[in-house]
């Protein structure tokens, strides 16, 4: 069904079955990162000067938004050097399974088996952005506790619980890998169920059990896939596929909405409007109060943007859905005012969650959008922090003097304009199919379109906020 | 030659229409802004992390000299479409000239490490009307009418 078996090609399937590709793309990431918070904790305290800032928020974000988020989903997480070390310890081993490794092997507790630790720890590092994403040692020291606390979840619990439940930028990369055209699919679930040692799960001599712990028969979504290939190298059958399909299937799927992603879609458009306005616009207050951690401005800047984030943009959906919900006739019949507002908000909250996922093209071309302005005006920073990554007066590669040149500049705005409307139109388009799949009321008169109205005119809104921000 | 199936085939028209009015309206020339012979200075204190003023207006055609001056450290003014830059000591001004032939939106850039903020440090020079604002607006109202015409149908 409209899907090209990419494994079938004998190259690909050996280059993800072997173990070596991966290893090898992995301690360069590793080497990239280590050498990052050394340069932040030792380098020039100059940002633009230091590989530690240059590297990560403008080289990584860049292949992480542009390329790797939309056309590999989770692809980065596949070769994401931070859960390594802890993995190395947790295994003992640096490629296959062999004896024993340490840690406790706990297992995650079941009321934190959701993302809500994943858009706290985001909101976290977005309400200091400002000074992390310009302070090298700050930045370091993020960086650094990332690593601490990947090694700690793997030494206290099982598998690779930092990356499915406590990474930030794991997260979000989760919700959009929906979007992308790749997906790890089993061939065959009928082989799956007369296979009764589920090794894609429990593990086997070829490979560990999926770290991501997930049951890989069941999978019909990206969002907790790692595309770590472990099941790739388990299966005994074959039955497990890499497959090239079109862009954004998840979001038809209605199987597995949860509240926790809903808000992951609203944490994350919010967080791309705020800083489009406080690092692309032109108000210096805002960037004042952004950089000033702990100054009253800071505080008044950090309940404004949890505010925008929890309360404004929510509400206002939510609203929308309500709006919907009315003129789309599935009210649920009152029976008497507490039972009503009750029973209204029970299928309200229902559609809120479902709509929501409206929101993923839409806050990810948001992304895409800021990114290509911010990217594309820095990324000239790159070439001589490749010759001096600390800063130190270096000449490595003979690149220390280029100065700063901004790429594209008069494309930019046009190719943001493209990138928001393609948003929009498949966040209709998205809202639109939404609206077929809600559960119709016995009573009810379903019109979809009438559902989807609203939400379009929400995300038609926050696209004209955006061009308002970027292009205006 | 296997054909595709009417219903596709159906969307794939529609989406064609779509794209053609969108080209068109990308390249449609607006009524012309009437071009300003006249000249206009604007004077630009810059200061960590901002210009005052943060927004430029000024008309196309016009002759416009920017005198920026920098209030504490180094800074400069990198207009984006332009590709101009003009950079000022602290305590100094520093004037850049040019005619404002292009209309739109662009965007003003520090163009010297000037501390923390500095990649951020950015203003707005608007020259007319911003035509492609008002026609991703137009563009977006069609392609959403599109999008109904498609799915629901």
């Amino acid at each position: 069904m409209n899907r090209v078996e990419l494994t079938r090609v004998p190259l690909i399937k050996t280059a993800l079955r072997s173990r070596w590709p991966q290893l090898i793309l992995r301690v360069i990431a590793l080497a990239g990162f280590l050498l990052a918070i050394l340069a932040g904790i030792s380098g020039t305290p100059v940002g633009s000067r230091n590989f530690g800032i240059v590297f990560v928020w403008i080289g990584w974000w860049a292949l992480l938004m542009l390329v790797a988020v939309p056309l590999f989903g989770r692809g980065w997480c596949s070769v994401c050097p931070i859960p390594m070390p802890g993995e190395w310890l947790q295994q003992g081993a640096l490629l296959k399974p062999q004896g024993r490794g340490l840690g406790l092997g706990k297992r995650w507790p079941n009321k934190l088996r959701n993302i809500w630790l994943q858009n706290g720890a985001f909101v976290l590092v977005a309400l200091f952005s400002t000074v992390i994403l310009t302070s090298p040692l700050t930045s370091a020291l993020v960086l650094t506790a990332f690593l601490v606390i990947a090694i700690a979840a793997s030494l206290v619990f099982e598998r690779r619980a930092f990356c499915r439940y406590l990474c930030p930028v794991g997260g979000f990369i989760g919700l959009y890998s929906q979007v992308a055209p790749v997906e790890l699919r089993v061939i065959d679930t009928s082989v799956c169920a007369s296979h009764t040692e589920k090794t894609c799960y429990a593990g086997s001599a070829e490979g560990y059990g999926c770290p991501w712990q997930v049951f890989p028969p069941g999978l019909v979504k990206n969002t907790y896939c790692g595309t770590c290939m472990e099941c790739l190298r388990t299966c005994p059958h074959d039955n497990l596929a890499i497959n090239l399909r079109p862009f954004g299937t998840d979001l038809n799927n209605p199987t597995g909405r949860k509240m926790d992603e809903a808000f992951k879609a609203f944490i994350m458009l919010g967080s791309a409007v705020v800083y489009s306005a406080v690092m692309l616009g032109p108000w210096g207050f805002l960037k004042s109060a952004a950089y000033h951690i702990g100054s009253v401005q800071w505080l008044v800047y950090a309940a404004g943007f949890l505010t925008f984030l929890f309360l404004l943009l929510p509400g206002l959906f939510y609203a929308a859905v309500a709006l919907g919900q009315t003129l789309g006739g599935k009210k649920a019949k009152p029976t008497g005012k507490a039972a009503s507002r009750s029973r209204l908000f029970g299928t309200h909250r229902q559609a809120f969650t479902g709509f929501a996922y409206s929101l993923v093209p839409l806050g990810l071309a948001a992304w895409i959008a800021f990114s290509v302005s911010f990217v594309f005006a820095n990324i000239s920073y790159l070439w001589p922090v490749l010759s001096d990554p600390m800063g130190w007066g270096w000449n490595l590669l003979g690149t220390a003097s280029l100065s700063w040149t901004p790429y594209l500049t008069q494309a930019v705005p046009t190719l943001q304009a493209l990138i928001l409307l393609g948003g929009l139109l498949w966040a209709s388009r998205t809202s639109l199919r939404i609206a077929d799949q809600q559960p119709a009321q016995p009573t009810a008169i379903t019109r979809p379109l009438l559902q989807a109205l609203p939400i379009i005119a929400f995300c038609a809104a926050v696209t004209f906020g955006l061009l308002g921000l970027l292009i205006a | 030659m296997k054909m595709l199936p009417s219903s596709l085939m159906n969307k794939h028209w529609k989406w064609g229409i779509f794209i053609l009015l969108a080209l068109t309206i990308l390249l449609l020339p607006l009524p012309a802004q009437s071009a300003q012979a006249s000249e206009k200075y604007i004077q630009i204190q810059a200061s960590s992390y901002e210009y005052n003023p943060g927004v430029v207006r000024v008309k196309p055609g016009e002759r416009v000299t920017l005198e920026l001056t920098s209030t504490d450290v180094t800074h400069g003014i990198y207009i984006d479409g332009y590709n101009l830059e003009v950079i000022a000591e602290p305590g100094q001004t520093q004037t850049l000239s040019f005619v404002a032939d292009q209309t739109g939106t662009f965007r003003l850039r520090c163009s010297v490490t000037c501390g923390a903020l500095h990649p951020f440090m950015t203003g707005k020079l608007q020259v007319g009307t911003n035509a492609l604002l008002w026609k991703s607006i137009a563009i977006a109202a069609l392609g959403i009418a599109v999008v109904i015409w498609t799915v629901r149908t």
